[in-house]
């Protein structure tokens, strides 16, 4: 939804990244605000999921230049984990497993680690146990999983779920799903894209990265922006996601050469 | 990378026990020679057939070899540079706890070992060790009503000579190996156990052992027996002060378990590592061993390792009776350039007898952490089962762990199965948790207690918390 005296809750501006020696991020430029929903689509090595790891502070991506403001404070100065209990959330296109964690209290640490940054009182095992059954139903998850260790010997689509599981419970201000459709069969899309749905609200926002026009068939953007060479070449509504299932990404590449060209 | 070298800085902690008790203390002359052997010996007052004992192990001993086949490396051990007898001094052991000096009491309670009566950990009885003796030994008499035996080993060679002598050395004989015939020649206190027949032991037993001399030597022996139908659980704990030098602890430990009996024994090894640089620490060569000697006897190890300069250390269960069962369960910890070859010995000599092992290696700095272990199954030990689990998590990039793992066996009915993993904390990992705001210091912590999982939940449940606390506190510092 899009409200024009809505506050401005991320504001990327020029942004650069590198990873190793490799420049990827070459000036993104990027403002979401509260009820938006916005879609960034691109080819493999655009630089789409390094803009979601770079936004949520993965240390192996370094940023050399541009600037970051999430709800007006410098987002880059901040560690990972501060991002997250102020309302950043990144969902993994590969969640990783994490043998000997257990699930529920991995879910528990993190929850109450955001509620605490709001203000809100932590919540003991009973208390949570009540609040994650009912959030397990925006997933439509098998409790069982979380009596399990982090993701362990999860599949692709229960991995997927489990990561909408957390959103659920972290309550944040700026989702981005990095590639969320990816490995989900038709049904699982629907439980995953139903999921995100549910928790859109006027105030927050969600940033999807896709490859594909059947997530957007599902979750409807307010906006999509095409990236391409670590920038954002094109953005409008949601029929430009149609535009490039017709056309493809072809004509990206040539207004890309003649944009390095200049 | 940035990740790893925090990693690194988290595990590099100050040691909390390095503190010196000053103490005057009755010391024989440093060396090792019968003289030696047969003055410890009378300092103590023994019988006769004891000081036999001691001078057939130290005759063997002479004719022994340092073991030079584990995967450890340090100077040679000056065995006459050493001190083989300390004690605090003070007048027999005392009746009551209000007569043992002070000085001793706040050290056990700055170790947060509280002595006296008031503040003791409820329902768990408690042997202190100082150096070469014991000092106190907490709720005999509640013990006592039950049968119970529990007191330091000079102790039980005073009151009960008869079951020292039909149990002293018949698990692990004086010759066993070098450090087992050192042991036996002058071995100083320890903690005695016995639980008599069809009784279960009222409350956790737990031994704790400080060492305080620079110079010393300490050599404890540790005897548990457990008879028909009885079981008991036992804890013990270890501290030393920080020196530059390196100090000597060969203990022996022996369990004998008669038919339906169970023992169960924990030990949260936590003596002084040496600095960063590999200067001083204590090298911990230790042997014990349990012996299911009845039917449908339990033996259990449960090990946590933090300590030490070099842990060299394989507690072992000899399955003799029929449906036996031995299992050993071990977190060992090392950092810095701390060495550890640790690890078990599963021997099934009788029918349907059981084992299980679960070993969690964790190396971190330099160091190196190395399971050995032996799965031995006799001809007669028919359906005879092991599952051995051994898992290494490295932190860092210069740690090493090893697992050699030795399987022999006579009986072609018998099942053995070993899994082997070797995993290191991504970084991936980290940031997986650090992206769901949990903290950099609380991830790798919720990491490495989830890799020990298993091992922890064998603990008695006074002790799990704390273990996991030890590792946390072994993993705490500032994020660099």
């Amino acid at each position: 939804m899009i409200r024009p005296e809505a506050d401005t809750l991320l504001e990327i501006v020029d942004l650069q990244a590198r990873v190793e020696d490799k420049p990827i991020l070459k000036g993104v430029n990027l403002t979401i605000k509260a009820g938006e929903i916005h879609a960034v689509m691109g080819r493999n090595g655009s630089g789409k999921s390094t803009l979601s790891k770079v936004l949520a502070g993965h240390p192996s991506y370094v940023v050399t230049g541009g600037r970051v403001l999430y709800r007006g404070a410098n987002l880059l100065d901040l560690e990972p984990e501060q991002r997250a209990r102020l309302g950043l959330f990144l969902g993994f296109q590969y969640p990783v497993e994490i043998p000997g964690v257990s699930n529920l209290e991995f879910l528990r640490v993190s929850t109450n680690a955001r509620r605490s940054e709001k203000g809100e009182e932590e919540l003991d095992t009973f208390a949570f146990e009540d609040l994650v059954r009912e959030r397990l139903q925006v997933v439509q998850m098998d409790p069982a999983f979380l009596e399990r260790s982090v993701n362990e010997g999860f599949s692709g689509g229960e991995k997927k779920r489990n990561e909408i599981l957390q959103m659920a419970l972290l309550d944040p201000l700026v989702a981005i799903l990095d590639e969320t459709d990816s490995g989900l069969d038709i049904d699982a899309l629907r439980i995953v894209a139903g999921g995100v749905n549910h928790l859109a609200s006027p105030d927050n926002a969600t940033l999807l990265i896709t490859h594909y026009q059947r997530l957007l068939d599902v979750i409807t953007p307010d906006y999509v922006h095409v990236m391409a060479g670590g920038r954002i070449l094109r953005t409008g509504g949601k029929e430009l996601a149609l535009e490039l299932e017709d056309r493809g990404y072809d004509w990206v590449d040539q207004e890309l050469a003649v944009l390095e060209v200049a | 990378m940035t990740t790893t070298t925090s990693v690194s800085d988290l595990v590099s902690q100050p040691y909390k026990y390095g503190f010196v008790t000053d103490i005057e203390t009755d010391k024989i002359d440093k060396g090792l020679s019968e003289d030696v052997v047969r003055l410890i010996s009378s300092k103590k007052n023994e019988p006769q057939f004891l000081l036999d004992f001691r001078l057939r192990a130290y005759k063997q001993w002479l004719r022994m070899e340092e073991p030079d086949w584990a995967a450890l490396g340090h100077p040679a051990i000056d065995y006459q540079e050493i001190i083989y007898y300390a004690a605090p001094r003070q007048q027999e052991k005392k009746a009551s706890l209000d007569e043992v000096d002070p000085k001793l009491l706040e050290t056990f309670d700055k170790l947060g070992i509280p002595l006296s009566e008031q503040k003791r950990l409820s329902n768990v009885a408690v042997d202190a060790v100082f150096d070469s003796v014991s000092i106190a030994t907490t709720y005999r008499e509640k013990l006592a009503e039950h049968g119970v035996i529990f007191c330091s080993i000079s102790e039980a060679v005073k009151d009960h000579p008869e079951l020292i002598e039909r149990y002293l050395g018949t698990v692990v004989p004086s010759n066993d190996n070098f450090f087992a015939a050192l042991n036996s020649a002058v071995f100083s206190d320890g903690s005695f156990v016995f639980i008599p027949k069809g009784v279960e032991c009222p409350m956790e037993l737990s031994t704790y052992f400080r060492i305080n001399s620079g110079d010393t030597g300490q050599f404890e022996r540790t005897l548990i027996v457990a008879e028909e139908g009885a079981s008991v659980s036992y804890l013990e704990g270890c501290t030393a002060p920080m020196f530059d030098t390196n100090q000597l602890h060969a203990a022996v430990v022996e369990l004998v378990t008669l038919d339906d009996a169970s023992i169960k024994y924990s030990t949260v090894q936590n003596w002084y590592a040496g600095d960063e640089n590999g200067v001083g620490g204590i090298y911990n060569f230790v042997t014990k061993r349990g012996h299911c000697r009845g039917d449908r006897s339990h033996i259990s190890w449960t090990q946590v390792e933090t300590g030490s300069a070099i842990t060299w250390k394989y507690p072992s269960c000899v399955l003799q009776g029929a449906d036996s069962v031995g299992e050993f369960y071990s977190v060992a910890l090392t950092n810095n350039l701390q060495q550890a070859d640790t690890g078990t010995k599963m021997v099934h000599v009788g029918p349907r007898t059981r084992s299980t092992i679960v070993s969690k290696g964790i190396s971190a700095g330099r160091s190196s952490n190395s399971y050995r272990g032996l799965v031995q199954i006799g001809p007669k030990a028919t359906g005879a089962r092991n599952y051995s689990q051994c898992d290494s998590m490295l932190i860092g990039d210069q740690a090493a762990a090893n697992t050699y793992p030795y399987i022999r066996s006579q009986q072609p009915e018998a099942s053995v199965e070993h899994e082997a993993s070797t995993c290191r904390i991504s970084a991936d990992q980290l940031f997986y948790l650090q992206s769901r705001g949990i903290g950099f210091e609380e991830a790798v912590s919720m990491m490495v207690s989830g890799f020990c999982r298993d091992v922890f939940n064998q603990l008695p449940m006074e002790f799990a918390a704390e273990a996991d606390k030890l590792l946390a506190l072994k993993l705490e510092g500032s994020v660099g």
